[in-house]
């Protein structure tokens, strides 16, 4: 092994004092606050506090639970088909891409909660045994949603636990005192023998190849909260893969924006290298044209069949009050993008961040697109109506990214954020007499917990000079 | 069986909005005041909507009033997770209070937009509490609500036939809007009786469902297109967007049954 590969691995798992970490976690951290004491201030003062109205009943809190829920295909999504179809620049994306998944998951998961008039009373949706034997209506999609999020999130947290393992064993071996205790805990006793290696990676397999299906359903049902009505403009056939495309649009654009500055604030560059972009920004691509397509469709259908109804949303969207952010929509993410990233010097680190950035506010408007229009041009012209979001509702929308970054920020600082056993797998993978193929599970067993040695071995030594 | 239903006439409709109030009274509807209903947020089961066909002076004034259809096949019904909002044995699209959360799916799905939300919780400021009604129970913060077809005097009347030993009759359930309005323009029954007066109205070459392409085989009939004998002539006919009014003027055959409908004692 090369000196510089071993004190580069080390930089992965040794978690350095950054002054602009504490700086971002504390900034986040006020954002967390804010979020949660605009929610405290709704549940004080009722449901009320918000913009809503008849008949625009549905906001910025149903736009932003589709949002995060997108934002969470980046990773379990990406990661498992990278993982399953075994490409090998996967490994320095996987876990930063996991980790979005679950906190995404985790913040976009409390919106149907607070967008309750009476949120206390979240649990009549959840089948809980009672005297009186009320069941949820499970005709409703409303009562999927919960079910679909609910395993999504189980199977994310474990897609993203498996893997974090041996990473946690490391730490454990060189930290002392509380630290210790703590990944002591979280490692679950990870001891890297031949057995325990076969099992993870049985177990990882399985949950990627679980995941996946799991991950296109979650969005497809939040696509059907919208697609199940009567509403014009939602009841749509295309909703499925139009929301699970979009989510994974929105998905690559988060993960691409948080390995940038991954790659710049940490210092990253040897693994999330230029080729490490440029694969995923050809992936980017081709959900830009997907994007595009799907929403081409979705408007062209709608004009050409000319339905009274579904007319006046749609011109609500084209030229009317809602145009502003439609055309924005529209530029940031399909002509930015494809302007941007066919060419080679497009895709790169930061142009790839910045075009990120305009795909997560398109993304978002997208959503709030679908929401507001439709309900504010109801069948009956009569009661027509438009809708302002209040304070509470932006401050909890900005406040929501706070929660996320926080949870995010102190992760990276409980864990490596790429993963390093894989990549230290990889390496060998390269430098090695390749041993892929050679034996069966348990020389692959042997090889990787070799691998798993090397770094827990190079760590150590290094935490010494480093502590 | 019985199913509940309403024929509204809306060619009776003067839009004096005596029925709006009525319902508000009977139903302790939260009063919103006056910043809150420019929201969008008044509260009314019942809404006159008002329409301008023409232009001045050859314009003609329309009222339509709006309640819950109380549809056979309800599109607010399903997708509520909690069954909050749920079909009667008799027809009745119900509301359990108790157990609404607050999604407002129902009130999306309403393709007729009745479903009314309360946003806060309601306040009665003395002398206003006196005026509840005891029969109808109070709504909180966060609970959907609308038209019920007045089912505490449904069920008063069922009580009322009970104990005098006889079956409901026509006529004996008046609701809120009914009872306060001077027009005669509703007229409420049990619309599986083919005797009683909305099953008969409802035969009417003027009855209509409202959106009823749709499917949602609503309980409300509308009667509509009437020949007003000048405001509405037959230059400006084919100009006009409900297909019922562009019917040629019918020589009225619901009339007296319209009118009978209104000579029901109180």
């Amino acid at each position: 092994m090369a000196g510089s590969g071993d004190r580069a691995r080390e930089r992965l798992a040794l978690n350095r004092f950054r002054p602009w970490l504490v700086v971002a976690t504390l900034a986040s951290g006020a954002l967390t606050l804010l979020f949660f004491y605009a929610w405290g201030y709704q549940l004080w003062n009722g449901i009320g506090v918000v913009g809503m109205n008849r008949p625009v009943s549905w906001g910025i809190y149903e736009s932003t639970f589709v949002f995060w829920i997108g934002i969470s295909h980046a990773g379990t999504l990406i990661s498992a088909i990278l993982r399953v179809t075994g490409a090998e620049w996967r490994r320095p994306v996987t876990r930063c891409a996991e980790a979005i998944t679950v906190f995404a998951l985790c913040v976009g998961g409390l919106f149907p909660i607070l967008h309750l008039g009476r949120a206390w009373k979240v649990y009549y949706v959840m089948p809980l045994p009672n005297s009186r034997g009320l069941w949820p209506n499970y005709r409703s999609p409303l009562a999927w949603d919960s079910v679909a999020i609910s395993a999504y999130l189980i199977g994310s947290i474990l897609y993203l636990g498996l893997p974090l393992l041996p990473d946690l064993a490391i730490l454990r071996d060189r930290a002392s005192g509380w630290r210790k205790r703590f990944w002591t805990l979280t490692a679950l006793g990870w001891s890297g023998t031949a057995q325990q290696w076969r099992s993870l990676e049985a177990g990882i397999k399985v949950m990627a190849i679980v995941i996946i299906p799991l991950a296109v359903s979650v969005h497809t049902i939040v696509s059907w909260d919208f697609a199940m009505t009567l509403v014009p403009m939602w009841n749509s056939t295309i909703f499925g893969p139009y929301f699970v495309v979009g989510a994974i649009y929105s998905g690559i654009a988060a993960l691409l924006v948080a390995m940038a500055l991954l790659r710049f604030g940490l210092k990253l560059g040897d693994w999330l290298t230029d080729s490490v972009f440029s694969k995923l920004a050809l992936l980017f691509l081709v959900m830009t044209m997907a994007w595009g397509y799907f929403t081409f469709s979705e408007h062209l259908t709608a004009w050409y069949a000319n339905e009274v109804a579904e007319a006046r949303v749609l011109w609500t969207r084209l030229t009317g009050a809602a145009a502003p952010p439609f055309w924005t929509m529209v530029v940031l993410n399909f002509v930015v993008p494809m302007l941007v990233l066919p060419f080679r010097r497009g895709r790169r680190p930061v142009p790839l961040c910045l075009v990120g950035i305009g795909v997560l506010i398109g993304m978002w408007l997208e959503r709030i697109l679908i929401v507001v229009p439709s309900l504010a041009t109801p069948r009956l012209a009569y009661t027509v109506g438009s809708y302002t979001p209040s304070w509470v509702e932006l401050s909890i929308l900005a406040g929501s990214a706070g929660l996320f970054l926080f949870l995010y920020l102190v992760f990276m600082q409980a864990a490596p954020i790429l993963s390093v056993w894989e990549i230290a797998e990889g390496e060998r993978h390269e430098a090695g007499p390749s041993p892929v193929g050679a034996g069966g599970a348990s020389s692959a067993g042997a090889r990787t917990a070799g691998a798993r040695r090397d770094a827990g071995h190079d760590v150590g030594a290094a935490a010494t000079g480093g502590a | 069986m019985t199913r509940w239903g309403m024929v509204v006439d809306v060619d009776r409709c003067t839009g004096c909005d005596a029925c709006v109030v009525a319902c508000q009274e009977e139903n302790n509807v939260q009063i919103v005041g006056e910043s809150e209903a420019a929201n969008g947020r008044a509260m009314h089961w019942l809404r006159i909507e008002r329409y301008v066909e023409g232009e001045f002076p050859d314009a003609r004034v329309t009222f339509r009033p709006v309640l819950c259809q109380h549809c056979g096949e309800a599109p607010c019904e399903p997708v509520c997770p909690v069954y909050a909002t749920y079909h009667t044995p008799d027809g009745l699209n119900a509301m359990v209070y108790a157990r609404c959360v607050g999604t407002r799916y129902c009130a999306n799905n309403c393709p007729y937009t009745v479903r009314t939300f309360n946003w806060f919780d309601p306040e009665w400021p003395a002398p206003l509490d006196r005026q509840l009604n005891p029969d109808v129970s109070p709504r909180v913060s966060g609970v959907m609500e609308k038209c019920t077809f007045c089912v505490q005097r449904i069920q008063g009347a069922e009580r009322a036939a009970d104990a005098a030993g006889r079956e409901v009759a026509d006529g004996d359930i008046r609701p809120a809007c009914a009872a306060a309005c001077p027009a005669q323009v509703f007229t409420f029954g049990d619309l599986e009786d083919p005797e009683s007066r909305v099953s008969r109205l409802a035969k009417s070459p003027r009855a209509h469902h409202l959106l009823g392409d749709l499917g949602t085989q609503p309980g409300v009939i509308y009667l509509e297109g009437a020949d007003w004998g000048g405001n509405a002539g037959d230059g400006e006919a084919g100009d006009e967007t409900e297909p019922a009014t562009t019917e040629p003027s019918t020589t009225e055959p619901a009339a007296p049954a319209t009118a009978a409908a209104g000579e029901t004692s109180p």
